[in-house]
């Protein structure tokens, strides 16, 4: 099978499983949300938090996507399916992209519910030129999460003492994620004076992570998963 | 199958009865190496603690950049030879596992450099302007590489086989490789300089750079000398799991006897 | 007697294949298969070493299979029956000896093997958040099959159309079992490993496996079967293996050992 085939049957599994359980509908979102309150309780000055919400937004989308990547891999683990995949010969980086474009689809949906939590708890205020930065932001950091997500996720995934490896081997390398998609986020809403011009640097430099993990993903998810 | 820097056993260590031989990890060139290094550690307090003198501003605290500097530098050259190690055993077709346990024992020297840059530039930086803790991208990178490297080091603890452990090492090498340029980046970026770089380098004179330098080969000349030890402990510990495979292969065989 | 396979001969093939579901299939090889007398040596193990967390679960495999048999892998529990299957799909790393399935040297590369071989182990590889139909559509479209070669290999496991849409985890341990083999029947492999296929399965399941298994090995396909089923399984079976220690010595074929 070709490699876009392969991903297309892989990421439609992964989407069909959501659908039918609706674990991140019922579960991940409703902890966010709860994640962006208690944000609120711990910082405790509105002023504050509708200055700093792009990052409590992108904090909270990144602690979230923890509790998510976790799910992907624990559906192929319960019942050998992983293994399973592997001995049918399915190609391991059509795995890896069919995964990748099932989470960030997940992730998309996430991200949209935090951002607008903080519109209604944080004050935000989104305008309409805001909106075109707004989005290419969503898009370039949620792919590069993404990638970087199933990634680890697959490393992490299995046997008693591999889940707790996940956020530490993930969260040090989404860091320029994070600091990207916040100051970008900040320009397009004009967060501390922030004007949209200074966010495309960001963007490109996030671009730039999605295009090296997402290759550099396909080349070693096989390696990082296969025994 | 010996390396040619693996030492041989001493006749003395070998033992006639049961085959335990005690085998030295070192050799000639690591006693030599040994001494260069404590003739320039000797040299480092010498020069670092007497004989340069007293920075204008800082007074004796610029001592401690002494300590700082070769260990950071010594973390970036572990990280480099981690990579490239890793690279290696990935492109030779012979895969030979020396170049995953440089790799390993690489990794844990740095580590343990990291740490010592971290916590000397955080003293430094709290004698020099007050604060334990600056935003700048060494700073956080290093930091960043510390956290990283120590994941790195628990994901070759999971076992399986040494080529499984030295596989997948390799690839999370080659992928922190990719990773600390772009944190550093971001991180440059988002806080860009401020003057306290440049007042590390400007206001030196000649025998601080001097002390400065002596720091560093003696440094490196260490650090040569605990990878090389490392690593050949490390083979000798495959060694043992390998030996341990024949014993467990003779039980089981020995399992089938019994019962047929 | 083993037969060879010749790499790099360019000489393409032709043959009819009657496959599990009843229906006749052309196939036409393209790479080089050259088929001398009548058999062709689809496994072929010698002193094969495989270890898994540092314990040698294979102590010395020497096995060779060839196409169209029925293998019963006997032996007691922990004997290595199971590592032996795993090993044949690619799955565990070979320390010593050599290894060669379906033309592929194992030693070398456990990758390029596993697309044409169906395992089923003693996990099912479901996906219990997904219907009976969706597995098996799943598991089939990994190798290009038609939804008719799927709806057949649902039919052939004796899954009734009413449980097509019922969630894989919402299923008894025997309907899982079906499915499980539904979708590798669906896979359409040339070497079917079964570790304990027979359990939890009724007595209409375990008819209706045996009639697969058949059909499979009268088309072309190689079964090894690892059983403690020794009636029904030694039935089924062309030739016994016996497994030991993770010791197996059935080097040639033909009559049973031990």
């Amino acid at each position: 099978m070709t490699l876009v085939a392969v991903a297309r049957l892989v990421a439609a599994k992964d989407l069909r499983i959501e659908w039918r359980s609706r674990v991140v509908l019922n579960q991940v979102m409703p902890f966010a949300a709860l994640v962006m309150i208690l944000f609120a309780f711990a910082l405790d000055n509105d002023a504050a938090l509708t200055r700093v919400a792009p990052g409590l937004v992108w904090l909270a989308a990144l602690f979230s996507m923890l509790v998510v990547v976790q799910r992907s891999f624990a559906v192929e683990a319960a019942d050998g399916a992983l293994d399973a995949l592997r001995v049918a010969g399915v190609r391991s980086d059509g795995i890896f992209l069919g995964k990748s474009a099932a989470l960030a689809l997940q992730l998309a949906v996430l991200e949209a519910v935090l951002l607008l939590a903080a519109v209604v708890l944080y004050q935000v205020d989104i305008g309409a030129g805001s909106i075109p930065l707004l989005l290419v932001t969503f898009v370039a950091a949620t792919l590069g999460l993404s990638f970087v997500g199933t990634l680890y996720g697959g490393l992490a995934s299995g046997a008693s003492g591999r889940e707790t490896l996940l956020p530490l081997l993930m969260l040090p390398v989404v860091a320029p994620v994070l600091i990207g998609a916040t100051r970008a986020t900040e320009a397009a809403l004009g967060t501390n004076g922030a004007s949209s011009s200074e966010g495309w640097p960001w963007v490109g430099l996030m671009v730039l992570f999605g295009v090296l993990f997402g290759a550099g993903g396909t080349l070693a998810f096989g390696s990082l998963v296969d025994e | 199958m010996t390396s040619p820097d693996t030492p041989t056993p001493s006749a003395a260590g070998a033992s006639a009865s049961g085959g335990a031989v005690r085998r030295p990890t070192g050799t000639t060139f690591t006693r030599w190496l040994g001494a260069a290094a404590l003739v320039g550690m000797a040299w480092l307090v010498l020069f670092g603690l007497v004989l340069s003198p007293d920075d204008a501003l800082q007074k004796k605290g610029v001592r401690i950049l002494y300590i700082h500097v070769p260990s950071a530098w010594l973390a970036y050259l572990a990280f480099i030879v981690t990579g490239v190690s890793s690279a290696a055993y990935l492109y030779k077709r012979t895969r030979s596992l020396i170049w995953d346990r440089i790799a390993g024992a690489s990794a844990e020297v740095g580590v343990l450099f990291m740490g010592i840059a971290l916590v000397t530039g955080s003293l430094w930086g709290r004698i020099s302007w007050g604060t334990y803790w600056t935003w700048d991208s060494r700073l956080t990178t290093t930091a960043f590489l510390f956290i990283t490297y120590i994941g790195y080091l628990a994901v070759r603890g999971l076992g399986g086989s040494h080529h499984q452990r030295a596989r997948r090492s390799a690839v999370l090498a080659l992928l922190a490789v990719l990773e600390v340029p772009l944190v550093h980046f971001s991180v440059r970026w988002w806080r860009p300089l401020h003057q306290q770089e440049s007042v590390a380098e400007g206001k030196l004179d000649d025998l601080m750079l001097f002390s400065l330098f002596v720091g560093i080969v003696s440094f490196t000349l260490l650090y040569v000398w605990l990878v090389l030890h490392r690593q050949r402990v490390l083979s000798m510990a495959d060694a043992v799991d390998d030996k341990g495979l024949d014993g467990a292969l003779a039980a089981r065989r020995a399992e089938q006897e019994v019962s047929s | 007697m083993a037969g060879s396979l010749e790499v790099g001969h360019p000489a393409p093939v032709t043959c009819h294949l009657t496959d599990a579901i009843g229906g006749t299939t052309r196939v036409g090889f393209t790479e080089a298969v050259s088929v001398s007398s009548v058999s062709v040596a689809v496994v072929d193990l010698r002193g094969v070493v495989a270890v898994q967390g540092g314990f040698p679960v294979l102590a010395g495999a020497d096995l060779a299979v060839t196409r169209g048999e029925i293998v019963l892998l006997r032996g007691p529990n922990g004997a290595g029956k199971t590592s032996l299957l795993r090993m044949c799909a690619g799955l565990l790393p070979i320390e010593r000896g050599e290894a060669s399935v379906l033309g592929h040297d194992l030693t070398v590369d456990r990758t390029a093997v596993r697309r044409r071989v169906g395992l089923l182990g003693h996990a099912n590889g479901l996906y219990g958040d997904l219907t009976v139909a969706d597995n098996v559509a799943f598991w089939g479209a990994t190798v290009g099959a038609s939804a008719d070669e799927i709806a057949a290999s649902m039919r052939r496991m004796g899954l009734a159309d009413r449980l097509r849409d019922v969630k894989v985890g919402a299923l008894s341990a025997g309907q899982r079992r079906r499915t499980a083999l539904a979708c590798l029947v669906a896979r359409r492999a040339e070497l079917w490993l079964l570790d304990e296929p027979h359990a939890g399965l009724d007595a209409a399941g375990r008819d209706d496996l045996d009639a697969t298994l058949r059909d499979a090995a009268a088309s072309g396909a190689t079964v090894l079967v690892a059983s403690h089923e020794l009636e029904r399984a030694g039935a089924l079976a062309t030739r016994v293996v016996e497994v030991v220690g993770g010791v197996v010595r059935a080097p040639a074929a033909g009559g049973e050992v031990g």
